[in-house]
């Protein structure tokens, strides 16, 4: 989902830079809240951050025969919100930047803006309407993890439409193109993503299910259920 | 069983898939990222000339292979050092 270095104009740069850096501000503040009130929580958010740095190596071949990646970040959503999950991605996107040559610095903005910022609402929100429809936990991550890494592509073809309309059909045939690369590639990979990050979820909720009731993830009760103990 | 029984069955699937797709037709597997430029210079008629170069760029295709892999590998270190931690500390509790 990288929009390479210098391939957005200035003012579109601009443009994401300015809707980025408030919400990276306020996740470095819940961040540091979280460090502070919430030391239990400080392994998860690190496997939260390492995930997204493993997904995100990932170069995967999809049926449209071309290579994309997961983004990973449908984790961290969940965990900790989207804000905490922006700052996480940017870290990734940084290395990505600077090591690579993978997206570039004009674009950070835009890139944390698909991957960091609306890929995890997205994740936020499905989440928490999956578990308030009393939905399985684990088909609740699925899609929320799903729909998180096919929204970061589906911004991210947005983007770039909005910077390039097409001379004819303007900004919604730009979007058809940009996405029958990125959308349609990303699907199956979005689906690996998603049973993935369930099963991962499957592995935190036997070893510290305290901790995720402590974040308001899951009740108590849930949890005991999913983990076969009985609930009294 | 059942959450790696059905991970296991999906990526099965990708791999069947990615099999077929090969062999079917002549795909490129190039990045999405590549692709999206070509599109930006069908959309302009090739008059988009990007105005910033990377800082720096990976020498070569093995240089870049071996940061992706060392991205890969740190990430995979922190996820199993902690998750090793709780199941460390799970089993003293016991």
């Amino acid at each position: 989902m990288h929009i390479m270095e210098g391939f957005l104009p200035p003012q579109w740069c601009a443009f994401w830079y300015v809707l980025s850096i408030p919400v990276i501000a306020y996740g470095v503040y819940r961040m540091n809240a979280l460090v502070r009130e919430r030391r239990e929580a400080l392994p998860l958010l690190a496997v939260a951050g390492a995930f997204i740095f493993v997904l995100s190596s990932l170069k995967m071949p999809s049926v449209t025969g071309s290579c994309s990646h997961p983004t990973g970040t449908g984790m961290g959503a969940v965990l900790f919100g989207p804000s905490i999950t922006a700052v996480l991605g940017l870290i990734v996107l940084i290395y990505q930047a600077l090591f690579l040559a993978h997206g570039g610095i004009t674009t950070l903005g835009a890139n944390v803006f698909s991957m960091g910022i609306a890929g995890p609402f997205v994740a936020y929100l499905v989440y928490k309407g999956c578990m308030r429809l009393n939905m399985n936990f684990y088909v609740a991550i699925f899609l929320a993890a799903t729909l998180a890494d096919w929204a970061t592509y589906v911004v991210t073809s947005l983007q770039l439409a909005l910077a390039f309309p097409a001379a004819v059909g303007g900004v919604l045939a730009s979007f058809y193109a940009f996405g029958a690369v990125f959308a349609i590639t990303q699907v199956p990979l979005a689906i690996v993503e998603g049973v993935v990050t369930a099963l991962i979820f499957k592995y935190i909720l036997q070893l510290r299910g305290d901790v995720l009731v402590r974040l308001h993830i899951i009740d108590e009760a849930k949890m005991r259920a999913l983990r076969g103990e009985v609930v009294a | 069983m059942k959450g790696e029984l059905i991970a296991a069955l999906v990526i099965a699937v990708f791999v069947a898939m990615f099999a077929i797709v090969s062999s079917t037709t002549g795909g490129e597997w190039a990045g999405a990222d590549d692709q999206a430029e070509d599109v930006i210079a069908h959309i302009t008629g090739g008059t988009y000339q990007p105005w910033a170069e990377p800082v720096w760029e990976p020498p070569s295709g093995e240089i870049e292979s071996l940061l992706f892999a060392l991205q890969a590998a740190l990430g995979a270190i922190v996820i199993g050092y902690f998750l090793g931690y709780y199941k460390g500390r799970q089993k003293s509790s016991e």
